[in-house]
C-alpha cells in the first residue's frame, strides 16, 4: 500500500537520513526509533506531505503522495506533536468541526462515540482551555474515531497519557489493525503491540 | 466544497465570538485613529471635508492590517492549521472561508462605523453613502491581500512589522480609489469609475490570492 524509495531529508544544512526504504502494507504497524533529533518527526511529516523530501519517493497505492494530492488525505490521519485543539471550542466542538472538514457523515454521532471511548464524555462540553494535557491529547486522539481512514501517521500519541488510556489506545490501534488499516507511529514509551505484526525501524543509529 | 466554506466560517465565528476583546481592539483603534485627525487639526471645516475621505480609509487599512496577525497565527501555533492543510478539501476554499470569516469580524464592523465617524468630517450624506459603498468593496480586498502576506510571515520572527512592509504597498491602490470615490462625488464627478474600479480588483482578488495564499501556508509549514 505504501512505499517509501530512497527517501532524504535535509534539515537545515543537516541531513537526517539518507536512502531510507521500506513498504508497508494492510494490517501492519511502523514503530520508527531513535534518539531525538535522529528525524522521525521530519519523516512522519513527510510521510503526511506536510514537508518535501530533499530526494526519493513516498508513494501510496502505487502513487506518489505529491500527485495525489486530496485524494491521500482522504485515507490519511495524522496527530502530531500539536494536539491542534482549539482552546476556545468544547471538547465536542473541536471534534464536530474536523469531522466535518474530514468530510464524514453523521459527524455529531461520530464525535460523541468518539468522545465516549476515548473516556471524555464528561468534558464533552468543556473548552479546550480548561482541559488538562492529556485530555486534550486524548481529544487530538479522539480525531482518528472521527473518519475513517487507512493509514494513520502518529507522533509520541502515548505523551501526557495515563496507563488506562495509553491501554485504551493500544486497544483502539489493535481493532484498527485487524479491520485492515495501518499505522506508523514513534514513541518513547515501552508500549507493545502484539509482536508479530509490528516491524521497527531506526534513525540516526 | 461548500460544506468546508461554511464549517470554516462557522468555526471562526465561534472563536471570535469567545475572544471578543480582539475584535474590537481593532474596531477601537479605527474609531480612535479617525477620531484623532479633527483633534489634531482643528475645527476648520473645509480642510476637514477635504481630508475626510483619505483619513478614513488610511485608518481602516491600518486597522486591518493589524488585525492580519490573528488571521493564521493562532490556528499555526496549536497545530489546527497543520490539521486543516491535511483536511481531504481543497485549501484555497479552507483559506477563502477563513479570510471571509476576518472580514465579517473586522472589516464589516469599519464599514458600519464609517459613517458615523464621518459626520465629524462634515461629509454629505451623498458623500456618507459612497464612502460606505467604497469600504464595502474595498476591505474584503485589504483582508484577501492581507492573507497572502500573514501567510508568508507565518511563524517568523517579528513577523508582524515585515507583514506591514509587505501588505501596505498592496494596498495602495485600493487606497487611492477608495479615497478617490468619495472626493469625486463631493466635486460632482460621480463615484461611478472609482467604484467600479475597486470591483475590478476586487473579483481577481477573489479568484486568485486565496491559492496564493494556500501556496504560502504549505511553504510556512515546512
Amino acid at each position: 500500500m505504501m512505499e517509501v524509495v530512497d527517501l532524504v531529508c535535509v534539515r537545515g544544512e543537516r541531513r537526517l537520513f539518507q536512502d531510507l526504504s521500506f513498504s508497508q502494507a494492510v494490517g501492519e504497524l511502523l514503530y520508527v526509533h531513535g534518539p531525538n533529533g535522529s528525524g522521525k518527526t521530519t519523516l512522519l511529516r513527510t510521510l503526511c506531505g506536510l514537508m518535501l523530501p530533499e530526494a526519493g519517493e513516498i508513494r501510496w497505492r502505487g502513487e506518489n503522495i505529491r500527485r495525489l494530492g486530496e485524494d491521500y488525505h482522504r485515507e490519511m490521519a495524522y496527530v502530531g506533536h500539536l494536539n491542534g485543539v482549539k482552546d476556545e471550542l468544547t471538547a465536542f466542538e473541536n471534534l464536530r468541526v474536523m469531522a466535518q472538514l474530514a468530510g464524514a457523515d453523521d459527524c455529531d454521532e461520530r464525535a460523541v462515540a468518539a468522545l465516549q471511548r476515548l473516556e471524555l464524555s464528561a468534558c464533552a462540553e468543556l473548552p479546550g482551555k480548561v482541559l488538562s494535557q492529556g485530555q486534550k491529547r486524548r481529544v487530538a486522539l479522539a480525531r482518528l474515531l472521527v473518519a475513517p481512514r487507512t493509514l494513520w501517521i502518529m507522533d509520541e500519541p502515548f505523551n501526557a497519557l495515563d496507563v488506562k488510556a495509553v491501554a485504551t489506545i493500544q486497544d483502539i490501534l489493535i481493532e484498527h489493525l485487524d479491520n485492515g488499516g495501518m499505522a506508523i507511529l514513534t514513541t518513547h514509551q515501552e508500549v507493545e503491540i502484539t509482536a508479530d505484526r509490528a516491524r521497527h525501524i531506526r534513525l540516526g543509529a | 466544497m461548500l460544506t468546508a466554506l461554511w464549517w470554516v466560517v462557522v468555526r471562526d465565528l465561534t472563536l471570535a465570538m469567545r475572544r471578543r476583546a480582539d475584535v474590537l481592539t481593532t474596531l477601537f483603534f479605527f474609531v480612535i485613529v479617525v477620531s484623532l485627525f479633527p483633534l489634531g487639526v482643528g475645527p476648520e471645516m473645509n480642510t476637514l471635508r477635504l481630508m475626510g475621505p483619505g483619513v478614513v480609509w488610511v485608518a481602516a487599512l491600518l486597522a486591518s492590517m493589524l488585525s492580519l496577525g490573528r488571521l493564521f497565527s493562532a490556528d499555526y501555533i496549536d497545530g489546527s492549521l497543520e490539521q486543516m492543510i491535511l483536511t481531504p478539501r481543497p485549501l484555497a476554499v479552507l483559506v477563502l472561508g477563513k479570510v471571509l470569516s476576518h472580514w465579517l469580524v473586522s472589516g464589516v464592523p469599519l464599514v458600519l462605523m464609517a459613517p458615523l465617524l464621518g459626520v465629524q468630517y462634515g461629509l454629505s450624506a451623498q458623500a456618507l453613502g459612497v464612502l460606505v459603498v467604497s469600504l464595502l468593496l474595498g476591505t474584503p480586498v485589504l483582508s484577501l491581500v492581507g492573507a497572502v502576506g500573514a501567510a508568508l510571515t507565518l511563524g517568523l520572527r517579528g513577523g508582524g512589522v515585515l507583514v506591514s512592509l509587505l501588505v501596505l504597498p498592496l494596498y495602495i491602490p485600493v487606497l487611492i480609489f477608495g479615497a478617490g470615490s468619495v472626493e469625486a462625488s463631493v466635486t460632482g464627478l460621480g463615484a461611478q469609475a472609482h467604484l467600479s474600479l475597486l470591483g475590478a480588483i476586487l473579483v481577481p482578488a477573489l479568484v486568485f490570492t486565496p491559492w496564493a495564499t494556500g501556496w504560502a501556508l504549505r511553504i510556512s509549514m515546512e
